[in-house]
């Protein structure tokens, strides 16, 4: 189907102008906006934004929180046949300048004056932006900065311009093609500049569409958007979906909020990372541990026959008549109640995807009846290139390809795709385009994998960081970072893993752990510390992490492939990596070489086989100011195992 | 940034003395507030910060002198008469209702406001609850406005400290004043929370126009955002003026920021 997301809106609002297309929850109480009155805003906004001098093929930056009125910014952009560029609004102001210069972007609509401060410090370093649009007035009113105005006025400005010219804004939107780009999304880039991935309509289109399909999406869906819009998976879940299926998306009222909403909308189609599937797992654990020994009691039993019945019966397997009673009863006590309090009551697809997910999160949440699958995909390829099927949900795979992409495996082990949803390039970088978009039209994922017995994709780490160990024990072995690093922050205690190996003898790792969970775990055994550092260094933690490396070690014994990825040495970092200090990128994935640089010492003492290494380390506050934090930190050595020779 | 309008003197306060029993807590303290400044009152322990904060809000009655406020004068003031006339304020040990809501809490500082009688409101009937809509509103701007949406039905027993404060805010701003007295609104905080509150102060003094006079131990913070500084030591003034002027007043400098380097 060939159409433009603009119209796309306007066939909305002519076929249900009074149906609910977004709500947003303000001064406590959930405010709609029907399809009718989102057009309308839109069509004032294109107007507005077309006087302000957008013009078609430009760029424009929108940065700010889930709201309404950024999408139909969004949506105004393109029906002015301009491209908006989303990005992340926790980002630092530095981090901007390039997006902004790279796409020569003259204006951006960004949500309040957080943001406005921000783009204002760089303003030197951006000479072209030239008008900046704020939609919250708070605390702006005594700004006297070139080319500052506020979205009402926008809005006026375009109302009167629409009443002039009232053919102006249908014009416009006959204009834009399919083919036309729809949208720029930079990558977060872990090394060098973050590349701009350029969209077209029909690109978003084709996968949103597809998806839909795969999981037959209606316009009776509710979703609720809590992720940054400058990250792909939010665009397809609340923009392109959102106007593929024409259902409702909820805009939480403050990131503080969330879960509070959650609860209160009830969506029927969610995503989260494994994150907050485990932030919430997490959260209901450390309330269980508090409550009543008759709930705690209630809790563990019906948890076990959950463990036991839920996953089979989520499959469509047949289990046992008595067993299938026992769980309904414990539907009835607790897992209704369960969903009920996590928001999940009205779940049909739920899905994750970004990272691996520990086997036993997955199991808990299909076990208590939420229809939760893994996805694969990414920036370049408008997101849904494998799906799990609703009765073959796998914590180790990722799924099958759906409608519309040719997977192939290269010999190096990396996963290439073709669809109709890949990128059209990376912008003015053609270099990086040719490498990873062949001629032959296949997308280089540089993830390596391969597909199973079943069809299911199933991926190990990225093709460039699986490495080798040289020397020792283990001369030659496979080593996956990233494989290991994910069996060990699958337990509880462990927040951030980072592991090394590469061309070395052994592999050791470094370790943030979950302040919560330890924290926790270490006032019920009265064990006083004064914070993270503190805590962090504990022996008795060293000994609660040593016992989670060990299990690791023995898991891994059992992979003949990757048993010489045995963790040897470890610590216990004294802070928490953080993206604002640049060791994690801004979608929480470690900067493995970056960690390296930054803490030399901690490798050379894990390698060097000292017990002890003193540290010292700027951080950066959410206020832009730094300051330091130094620890001796302890180093300790794990067993591990020989490798269990494969029996078949 | 443009400058903000100073405007008149609002409040006056002419020689006020107070004593308890031998003890003179305040001897003759003459300053006034204009309206939209934020005045700071500074000092040592026990200097009479806040004596005389509760001599303006009529906690305390000065044995002498006199209070002006829009150009009418009180020898003594009245709690409740103050509140009429605008002044709202918070206190140094927080002074809220623990077991309450956030909600509820600041909806009590509404209570002036209500015109239903309290049988009108138990039984919710129609003015009363036409009323309870529209002081409702008002209550989720502040919510809104000081950014605790996340606690609005949270018990304010179990926020934390930085937190309840901002409740105790809250509840003064319910009032809509002309004038807020905030009592160390920073007392005990951590340095992002105080960030925070000072933020919040400079805005409500921004957006509402509101005058603040607000009693503070962190110079820091008293430099940064008051446009006026009162210096006490010893129950008597000894410096008025700028945070500028404050800061190279010779007196003010040995009594309370010790000695120049």
């Amino acid at each position: 189907m060939q159409t433009t997301f603009p119209r796309l809106l306007m066939k909305h609002a002519a076929e249900r102008p009074q149906a609910p297309a977004m709500r947003e929850k303000e001064y406590g109480i959930w405010q709609a906006h029907s399809w009718s009155s989102m057009a309308m805003l839109v069509e004032h906004i294109t107007c507005g934004l077309h006087l302000a001098g957008l013009t078609r093929n430009a760029h424009m930056v929108v940065i700010g929180a889930n709201r309404p009125r950024l999408y139909a910014t969004m949506l105004a952009a393109q029906s002015l046949g301009a491209i908006p560029i989303p990005l992340y609004q926790d980002a630092v102001g530095a981090e901007c300048v390039f997006p902004i210069t790279n796409a020569d972007v003259r204006l951006a609509m960004v949500e309040d004056q957080e943001q406005v401060d921000k783009l204002l410090e760089i303003r030197d370093r951006c000479p072209d932006l030239g008008t900046l649009i704020y939609d919250n007035p708070r605390g702006l009113r005594s700004y006297a900065e070139p080319g500052l105005r506020s979205l009402d006025a926008l809005i006026e400005a375009g109302r009167s311009f629409a009443q002039s010219q009232p053919g102006f804004f249908a014009a416009q939107l006959a204009l834009g093609q399919p083919e036309d780009v729809a949208a720029m999304f930079f990558t977060s880039g872990t090394t060098g500049n973050p590349k701009g991935v350029v969209h077209t309509h029909s690109t978003l289109i084709d996968r949103a569409q597809a998806g839909a399909e795969f999981d037959k999406l209606s316009a009776q869906e509710e979703v609720l958007a809590y992720l940054p819009p400058a990250w792909i998976g939010q665009n397809i879940f609340s923009y392109a979906q959102w106007l593929c299926c024409g259902y409702v998306v909820n805009c939480p009222e403050e990131v503080s909020t969330v879960t509070i909403d959650l609860k209160e909308v009830g969506p029927t189609y969610y995503f989260a990372p494994p994150r907050v599937f485990e932030g919430l797992l997490t959260s209901v654990m450390i309330r269980m541990e508090d409550a009543g020994r008759l709930k705690r009691s209630l809790f563990s039993f019906f948890m076990d026959v959950a463990k036991r019945v839920g996953p089979e019966r989520m499959n469509g397997k047949p289990v046992g008549a008595l067993q299938n009673l026992m769980y309904l009863v414990g539907d009835l006590l607790v897992y209704g109640p369960l969903r009920n309090n996590l928001g999940f009551s009205r779940v049909r697809v739920a899905y994750t995807a970004g990272e691996a997910i520990g086997p036993d999160l997955f199991t808990f949440y299909r076990s208590i009846g939420i229809n939760l699958k893994q996805l694969y995909g990414s920036t370049e390829t408008a997101v849904f290139v494998c799906l799990q099927p609703d009765d073959q949900a796998r914590a180790d795979t990722v799924g099958v390809p759906i409608r519309g992409v040719e997977i192939k495996v290269a010999d190096n082990g990396e996963i290439l795709v073709k669809s109709a949803g890949l990128l059209k390039e990376y912008y003015k970088n053609p270099a990086a385009t040719a490498e990873v978009l062949t001629a032959d039209g296949w997308y280089h994922t540089s993830d390596a994998g391969f597909i199973d017995s079943q069809g299911h994709l199933k991926i190990i780490d990225r093709v460039k960081d699986v490495g080798r160990i040289q020397g020792g024990a283990n001369d030659g072995a496979m080593f996956a970072p990233k494989y290991v690093e994910n069996k060990l922050k699958f337990f509880p205690f462990i927040k951030e893993a980072v592991a090394y190996g590469d061309g070395r003898e052994k592999v050791c790792v470094m370790l943030n752990i979950d302040f919560d969970a330890v924290g926790n775990w270490a006032e019920r055994r009265n064990l006083p510390y004064a914070g993270y550092t503190d805590l962090a260094q504990k022996t008795e933690v060293y000994q609660l992490i040593k016992e989670c490396i060990e299990k690791v070690n023995a898991d891994l014994s059992a992979d003949a492939l990757l048993a010489g990825s045995q963790v040897s040495r470890f610590l216990v970092l004294h802070k928490e990596l953080d993206a604002d200090d640049g060791e994690l990128t801004r979608t929480n994935k470690v900067r493995r070489g970056f960690i390296a640089d930054k803490y030399l010492p901690l490798i050379d003492a894990l390698y060097l086989g000292k017990t002890a290494q003193f540290i010292e380390t700027v951080v950066k506050f959410e206020d832009g100011r730094s300051g330091s934090v130094s620890a001796t930190l302890k180093i300790e050595d794990a067993n591990t195992f020989a490798a269990v020779k494969a029996a078949a | 940034m443009a400058e903000k309008k100073i405007g008149e003197v609002i409040l006056e306060v002419n020689n006020i003395s107070l004593s308890f029993g031998g003890i003179k807590a305040l001897s003759d303290i003459s300053f006034n507030v204009k309206e939209h400044e934020i005045r700071a009152i500074i000092g040592p322990n026990g200097a009479g910060k806040s004596s005389l904060l509760n001599c303006i809000n009529g906690v305390y009655t000065p044995q002498q002198g006199a209070i002006t406020f829009r150009g009418q004068t009180f020898t003594h003031m009245n709690s409740h008469q103050v509140a009429v006339m605008g002044v709202a304020r918070t206190f140094q040990n927080l002074a809220l209702f623990k077991g309450m809501s956030v909600l509820d809490n600041i909806m009590s500082g509404r209570n002036l406001k209500i015109k239903s009688n309290l049988l009108m409101q138990a039984i919710r009937i129609g003015p009363a609850e036409k009323e309870e809509f529209m002081h409702r509103e008002a209550v989720e701007k502040i919510i809104d406005f000081l950014e605790i949406q996340a606690y609005r039905k949270t018990p304010v027993g179990q926020l934390p400290y930085g937190l309840q404060k901002r409740v105790d805010l809250g509840r003064a701003l319910a009032m809509e004043p002309q004038v807020l007295l905030l009592d160390e609104p920073m007392a005990g905080m951590n340095v992002e929370e105080k960030q925070d509150m000072c933020r919040f102060v400079l805005d409500v003094n921004d957006e509402f126009g509101t005058t603040v006079v607000l009693i503070e131990h962190d110079m820091g913070v008293v430099m940064d955002i008051s446009d006026r500084v009162v210096v006490l030591d010893y129950g008597k003034k000894i410096g008025d003026g700028t945070p500028e002027e404050v800061r190279n007043n010779e007196e003010v400098i040995s009594a309370y920021l010790g000695t120049s380097h």
